[in-house]
């Protein structure tokens, strides 16, 4: 039988209960966005938040410091030692959650982990021949042809255990198709400066700082404890940061942005993001799908697409429809992106009367009619954008018929195989902060396979260009490589073969005591954030 | 009554069958799930591979009939979204939603009955004439907007009760209640009479015009004449008549409100199957989507059968035809 406990012993449990709590409670970050982490296991989902949330259990060999360069994380330095082969040396002393140390194995396991047939990496990686140890610290990455953006890529793959994976039945990521779930989906052993301590899927995740965490002698973690909850409805998001129920929101809602400025006690953080929003035209066909022009394609007329161009009115789109959250861009890639070249982006003017005569000349002196294809809940105020360039194309006698839709049917059209648009808005994030990312997979011309020109909707095909393309992906010598690419990005402009509109802004709300790193990749790392 | 059971469950099934057959014709319309599911590099043949293993190629009818063959052994596949056994989620959300619901429908009965009753007695007292007016608004106002402004109101303002979630639960089980903890009952408020708002005011106006009715009918005047008390009359004999289409009405409602929670849980983040339903429309989470559905129309089916047999209870005269019927 258990002894009754003590007056004194109760007293003394109650006030070692306070003293946790008070601890806790004075380091605990509470905050929200829309999406939920829908899974703990980082090689499951290629999802730009998932990888944000559990990039702060799970680290990659490198990361990218407050200014998105790379950095080491759990490699100590990497270099080039002949064309095919980029070495790596393993941080020494790094271990798991669990307690055991990181090996060689564990990265090498994780690697083969990663690609999966059927997730990104293994489509980012497909040059990579083989992985070699080296010995107990050094690993090869030997590739099919010389690849300078390799280590952009690895900062991508996050590194598991081993063993951990192979006790727990967890040694290829959760497949659907097999209808089993995996124990890495729902639990982690990261070597990450934070570890999940509590887990309700789509209702609150709950992390606490890792005591052991290799870099806590430089960087000392502020946050005891992390709670994560998902709120989907926009007003009660806002109105549980006002209330001081939250630390920080994620996702803002457009409408409320100025609301949360105004008031005191809350506060905006804002920082151009990489993605760039811009809109495209069928290229290839010579009948378009949805236009009242018989017989030619009037996109296949370069002055037909400069015309396009300058009718459209960025600085107005910037000011009303994206309240200031844009800049305004002549590129396809913003600054923060390798091979972003500042003296070429400057935009063609706004002209609508220069526009209308570039139509005259190229035969529609009264414009024609064309569909104009845009997803509604995809990009900051993606329809409010459509509907403002189907008032700004009006202006010119073209009549586009807009249809905006959910991006689950919206994607469905305008991609592979059926490219079934012939006017679009389309944004795109460069994942490995490279530029060569943006000329294979929107510029080089279709391959039969589409491993280049994935989505090239539009079909846009140019040999000189698709040269170029090739020799960008080979070339180690950085200068030299990136002359290649502003080459590249200048004819993209000057043949208006899209048509850039901005790059978003990013958009986060805290209280006033946070502080935080915010990056233009929409990272949100932990490990930054101070309680004041 | 064996024979009108067994035809109830034969109803039962045809219903349910033909909720997941209209869910699946429409699943064809909301779009393509596997962008959702992978990233932007993801080839175009591994996309497809993913598509084909997880049978969107098939006609709908294929995929109708796989799911009721998996469903029938109590497999309805992993969510696309989280990777986990829709069973599963559904077991997690569905005590958030009950409770929800339970609380309520309670606040809606015990609200409702006795100021319908209040505002039959006393039709012409102004108290009964604010109630009625009142609750205009109730019945006018939608749903996301009175839960806007309660959480405007004691969230924001107030700062009374909490804006979202469930609060702390316990678990019993498989079962997790809100309801043990005082934090859980403060989240639970404002939802709750968000949801509530509009089932008080219905029955609220029934039970109104049901006791009218009633009140006017001969036996009253004779209980009356015969000198019974007030209380007797209205409580023993009007009220106990205007309960039928009372109870056929809430018992009906009570699957609405379990159906329309949706909306409210929408507002108040409450981790329940309509959140969760709505989060599956997003990510064209099917199998999350088609449980789900079948589900809520099990839920009327069942209700629909418990009000049934009520009648039974209250109503001698549907026990007489029925023998009759039986021995006839």
């Amino acid at each position: 039988m258990a002894k009754k406990p003590t007056r004194l012993r109760l007293c003394a449990a109650f006030a070692v209960l306070i003293a946790i709590a008070t601890t806790t409670e004075a380091k605990t970050f509470r905050w929200a966005n829309d999406g939920d982490p829908t899974t703990m296991d980082p090689h499951a989902r290629s999802d730009g938040f998932v990888s944000s949330f559990d990039g702060n259990m799970y680290e990659p060999l490198l990361r990218r410091d407050r200014q998105m360069n790379l950095e080491p994380a759990l490699a100590s330095e990497w270099s080039n030692v002949d064309p095919l082969t980029w070495r790596v040396k393993l941080r020494q002393g790094v271990t798991f959650h669990d307690g055991t140390p990181l090996t060689v194995d564990d990265v090498i396991f994780s690697f083969k982990r990663a690609v999966t047939p059927g997730t990104d990496v293994a489509s980012q990686l497909a040059m990579v021949k083989e992985i070699k140890k080296v010995d107990d610290s050094t690993i090869d990455f030997i590739t099919d042809v010389p690849t300078p953006i390799l280590p952009n890529y690895l900062a991508a793959v996050a590194i598991m255990s081993k063993a951990w994976c192979e006790a727990h039945n967890s040694v290829f990521p959760t497949n659907i198709a097999t209808n089993e779930e995996t124990y890495a989906t729902r639990n982690e052993n990261g070597t990450g400066p934070f570890m999940l301590k509590d887990r309700q899927p789509g209702v609150r995740t709950v992390l606490i700082k890792n005591p052991n965490w290799w870099g806590l002698k430089e960087q000392p973690i502020d946050l005891e404890e992390v709670v994560f909850t998902r709120i989907e409805n926009a007003a009660t998001r806002v109105a549980a940061l006002l209330s001081g129920e939250l630390d920080m929101l994620y996702n803002v809602p457009p409408q409320d942005i100025e609301r949360i400025q105004k008031t005191s006690g809350t506060k905006i953080w804002e920082t151009p993001e990489l993605r760039t929003i811009f809109l495209g035209m069928d290229q290839s066909r010579d009948e378009l799908l949805e236009s009242n022009v018989k017989g030619k394609n009037p996109f296949k007329d370069k002055r037909v697409r400069q015309a396009f161009y300058q009718a459209i009115d960025e600085e107005a789109i910037k000011t009303k429809v994206m309240r200031g959250f844009a800049r305004p861009t002549a590129l396809m890639v913003g600054p923060g992106v390798n091979g972003y070249d500042s003296t070429l982006d400057k935009r063609y003017p706004y002209d609508p009367a220069a526009a209308k005569k570039l139509l005259a000349e190229a035969g529609y002196p009264a414009g024609f009619e064309v569909g104009f294809d845009c997803p509604n809940d995809r990009y900051f105020n993606d329809e409010a954008i459509c509907q403002s360039v189907v008032a700004m194309l009006a202006r010119i006698g073209v009549k586009a018929n807009l249809l905006a839709q959910t991006k689950a049917k919206y994607f469905v059209k305008i991609n592979a195989p059926r490219f079934a648009t012939s006017f679009y808005l389309l944004g795109w994030t460069p994942g490995p902060l490279d530029a060569l990312h943006v000329l294979v997979n929107l510029v080089e011309t279709r391959s039969e396979d589409l491993r280049e020109g994935t989505w090239n909707e539009g079909g846009y095909s140019n040999a000189e260009i698709d040269q170029m393309i090739k020799k960008i992906g080979v070339e180690l010598d950085n200068e030299k490589r990136n002359e290649f690419i502003s080459k590249a990005l200048s004819i993209v402009k000057d043949d208006f073969v899209y048509l850039p509109l901005h790059q978003q802004i990013v958009v986060w709300a805290s209280r006033d005591n946070v502080d935080l790193a915010q990056l233009g990749t929409n990272d949100f790392q932990l490990r930054y954030v101070k309680l004041k | 009554m064996l024979a009108f059971v067994l035809q109830r469950l034969y109803q039962a099934v045809l219903v349910m069958l033909a909720v997941g057959f209209i869910a699946f014709a429409l699943f064809n319309f909301i779009g393509d799930p596997i962008n959702g599911m992978v990233g932007v590099d993801t080839s175009l043949a591994d996309r497809e591979k993913l598509r084909q293993e997880l049978g969107l190629n098939d006609s709908f009818v294929v995929q109708f009939a796989r799911f009721i063959g998996h469903a029938l052994r109590g497999d309805f596949g992993l969510s696309y979204q989280e990777a986990r056994p829709v069973g599963q989620i559904i077991l997690e959300k569905l005590p958030a939603t009950l409770e929800l619901s339970t609380v309520a429908a309670g606040l809606a009965l015990l609200l409702g009955v006795p100021m319908g009753v209040f505002t039959a007695l006393y039709r012409r007292s102004w108290l009964s004439q604010t109630l009625l007016a009142v609750s205009l608004i109730g019945v006018s106002l939608p749903t996301f907007l009175i839960g806007i402004l309660l959480i405007l109101v004691f969230a924001v303002v107030l700062g009374w009760l909490p804006s979202f979630g469930r609060g702390s639960v316990a678990h019993f089980g498989w079962w997790s209640s809100g309801l043990v903890t005082l934090e859980g009952w403060r989240a639970i408020i404002l939802p709750a009479v968000t949801l509530a708002l509009f089932q008080t005011t219905l029955i609220t106006r029934l039970v109104r015009a049901e006791m009218i009715e009633v009140l006017r009918t001969d036996y009253i005047k004779f209980a009356r004449a015969r000198g019974l008390t007030n209380r007797t009359v209205n409580f023993g004999h009007a009220l106990k008549n205007t309960l039928i289409p009372v109870i056929t009405i809430a018992g009906l409602q009570l699957g609405s409100i379990i159906a329309f929670a949706i909306i409210t849980e929408t507002v108040f983040q409450w981790p329940g199957m309509g959140l969760m339903f709505i989060q599956a429309v997003g990510f064209v989470d099917i199998p999350v989507m088609a449980a789900y559905l079948v589900l809520v129309g099990f839920f009327f089916v069942v209700i629909n059968f418990v009000v049934d047999l009520l009648y039974f209870v209250l109503d001698p005269r549907l026990r007489v035809d029925r023998e009759r019927v039986g021995i006839g």
